[in-house]
């Protein structure tokens, strides 16, 4: 038996919200005996990436190199999951949540008669049926799922467990797989993408700013401050609605979510679409210079205050730390 | 060319979500349910391709009774007809397979959904038809034009956007900036009254899964306020108490 987890890669690594689905499955395995985890990489990424999947709990890695499946078109890469799945025998498939994982994870269902479950925050509880707790109302509340197929896909929410940073390196076998032309229908004519930020979905720390920031010129403060954290940036609907910034940094209810360990808030005004996308942060800071904006019920530390004044100050005192 | 946009009837986004019968149901006491937001983009867009190319529209949502309000506003927003398969729309795997039977009797061109509903959030529905139907499912879509047979699209990557082309038929999830919201006229209400809205029975009583219970997340503790001349304390606060630096 064996667990198989979908890992994601971009720009020559291994995301880190799949490392951390690794780290899921090599859990749920300790716990409830499912023998190896397997971790699954599809399309063109170096050899020494993949043997570091070890390290997050993984002891083999799949490795289909065909740079067909370089993009992610959804079909090709279910199709070869699929594949990979019965080769390996496994009843359990585990990915990080994901425009593409989600994708990819729906068709898989269908084609193994798998029963997924998306948004998981916890390992399954299996002592009365397969019980799995996920997020629903976009974080607003959780649902105990009982999974009632034989075979399991689970789309693990970031921070659902730690990242386990030691285990040994993982063996990489590559395969080679006859997936037929008809799941490569969908062509990628071009791709246009930020090179080198931190992407807001795998982001630790995320600055995000809204309408108080007043104008695109302004967010040099914003970048600074995330440049001098590590942390990506992101900011309110009607910011991007504007073109201040771009669409992909839209965070809350039609956006982005987020799970950062630390989520701080710059002239955002705290509507409920927006902390919906911010709830499952682990804890929130508002600069806001109006005591009664919303956000400050939904943080943990906040300071009334002009942004202009406050965030070269902030900045300050994050390089003063190091 | 036969466009299907599949909506969901959910809470309106500011609701305060609760639950009754000992956290086994949703409470909907007070709540107002609206066209789910991603699939609003999609009736948008849908609506613009129909007017552009002459296309018929039908508004389908897998739902009881009480949604129909929710389908006749599809109609006053555009839709010409709706399809009403009168079940509680048990999980996604249930949902896909009403979809999907629809889908096989109607030859659609073109499928649109939202990229993920507002209350279970799955985002798989347009996945699970797509393999159903053995026809490509691309999302989330945030653009979408129509060139003979191919579609030409923008879909959101994480950091970025990716173009794509495929050709009809096809399936999309849909999400902004696709089109903007439509809000019903007056006129479109009026004649939304008397569009046709069929009501037909499951085809299948399949499910994936079920939900046992409900929780809500614990409540957040008050805010702690630093002094805006003492930023640096906030800075001590996040490293050695809240320990995130
Ligand atoms: C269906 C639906 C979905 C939505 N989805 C989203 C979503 O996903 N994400 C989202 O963000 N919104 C969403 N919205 C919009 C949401 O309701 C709010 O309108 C939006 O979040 C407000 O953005 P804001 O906080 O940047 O702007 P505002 O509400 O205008 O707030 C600006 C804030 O900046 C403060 N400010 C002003 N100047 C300064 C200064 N110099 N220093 C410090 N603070 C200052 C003000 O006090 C104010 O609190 C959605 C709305 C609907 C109806
Ligand atoms: C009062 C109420 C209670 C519910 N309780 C449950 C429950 O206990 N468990 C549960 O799993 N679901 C429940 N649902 C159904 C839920 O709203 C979804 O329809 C279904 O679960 C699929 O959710 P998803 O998040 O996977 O959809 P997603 O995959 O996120 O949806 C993607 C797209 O698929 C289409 N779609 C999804 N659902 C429907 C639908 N019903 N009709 C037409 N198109 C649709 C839409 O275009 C949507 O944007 C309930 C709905 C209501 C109104």
């Amino acid at each position: 038996m064996s667990v198989l987890v979908y890992i994601e890669h971009a720009d020559g690594s291994v995301k880190k919200n799949s490392l951390e689905a690794v780290s899921y499955a090599k859990a749920l395995s300790d716990k409830q005996g499912e023998g190896e985890v397997i971790a699954v990489a599809l399309g063109s990424v170096a050899q020494e990436e993949l043997v570091k999947v070890g390290h997050a709990g993984a002891s083999k890695v799949v490795h289909v190199n065909d740079e067909k499946l370089n993009a992610g078109i959804i079909q090709a890469h279910s199709e070869a999951l699929a594949q990979v799945y019965g080769k390996v025998g496994a009843k359990t498939l585990i990915l990080a949540k994901s425009s593409l994982g989600d994708a990819v994870a729906a068709r898989l269902a269908v084609k193994l008669n798998a029963g997924l479950v998306s948004n998981v925050v916890e390992l399954p509880v299996t002592a009365s049926g397969y019980k799995v707790k996920r997020s629903i109302y976009t974080g607003k509340a959780f649902a105990e799922t009982i999974v009632n197929k034989e075979h399991k896909i689970l789309a693990v929410k970031k921070n659902a467990v730690d990242l386990k940073t030691d285990g040994s390196d993982a063996a990489v076998e590559t395969v080679t797989l006859d997936i037929h032309a008809e799941n490569f229908a969908t062509k990628i004519t071009s791709t246009d993408k930020a090179k080198g930020d931190v992407l807001l979905p795998e982001a630790d720390i995320v600055v995000s700013g809204g309408r108080g920031m007043k104008g695109p010129e302004n967010w040099g403060m914003i970048e600074d401050l995330a440049k001098e954290l590590g942390a990506a940036t992101g900011c309110s609907k009607p910011v991007s609605d504007i073109g201040w910034r771009p669409h992909h940094e839209h965070v809350g209810q039609t956006g982005v979510k987020v799970a950062p360990s630390l989520y701080i808030a710059v002239g955002i005004s705290g509507a409920i679409q927006h902390l919906a996308g911010v709830n499952s942060s682990k804890c929130i800071v508002v600069i806001n210079k109006d005591a009664d904006a919303p956000f400050f019920k939904a943080a943990d530390y906040g300071i009334v205050g002009d942004a202009f004044e406050v965030l070269p100050k902030l900045t300050e005192a994050v390089k003063a730390l190091k | 060319m036969k466009i299907l946009v599949c909506i969901t009837h959910v809470p309106d986004t500011t609701s305060k979500i609760q639950f009754t019968e000992n956290n086994t149901k949703f409470d909907k006491n007070g709540v107002q349910f609206i066209i789910g937001p991603y699939d609003d983009y999609a009736l948008a867009r849908a609506v613009e391709l129909k007017e552009q190319l002459g296309a018929s529209l039908t508004v389908l949502n897998v739902g009881e009774a009480e949604t129909e309000p929710t389908l006749r506003k599809a109609l006053a927003i555009g839709a010409d007809d709706a399809i009403r398969i009168n079940a509680f729309p048990k999980d996604s795997l249930f949902v896909a397979n009403q979809i999907a039977a629809i889908a096989k009797q109607n030859n659609y061109d073109l499928i649109m959904m939202g990229r993920e509903s507002i209350d279970f959030n799955g985002g798989m529905v347009h996945g699970m038809v797509g393999e159903m139907l053995g026809i490509p499912s691309i999302s989330p879509v945030m653009k979408l034009e129509i060139d003979g047979d191919t579609v030409k699209m923008a879909r959101e990557i994480e950091g970025g956007k990716e173009y794509l082309e495929a050709k009809l038929p096809l399936i999309a999830g849909c999400q902004e900036p696709i089109a903007e919201w439509k809000i019903p006229n007056m006129r479109g209400i009026m004649s939304a009254r008397t569009k046709p809205l069929q009501v037909l029975e499951p085809v299948s009583d399949e499910t994936a899964t079920n939900v046992t219970t409900y929780q809500l997340p614990p409540a957040k503790g008050a805010v702690k306020l630093i002094d805006k001349d003492n930023v640096a304390e906030l800075v001590k606060l996040l490293k050695n108490e809240a320990k995130v630096l």
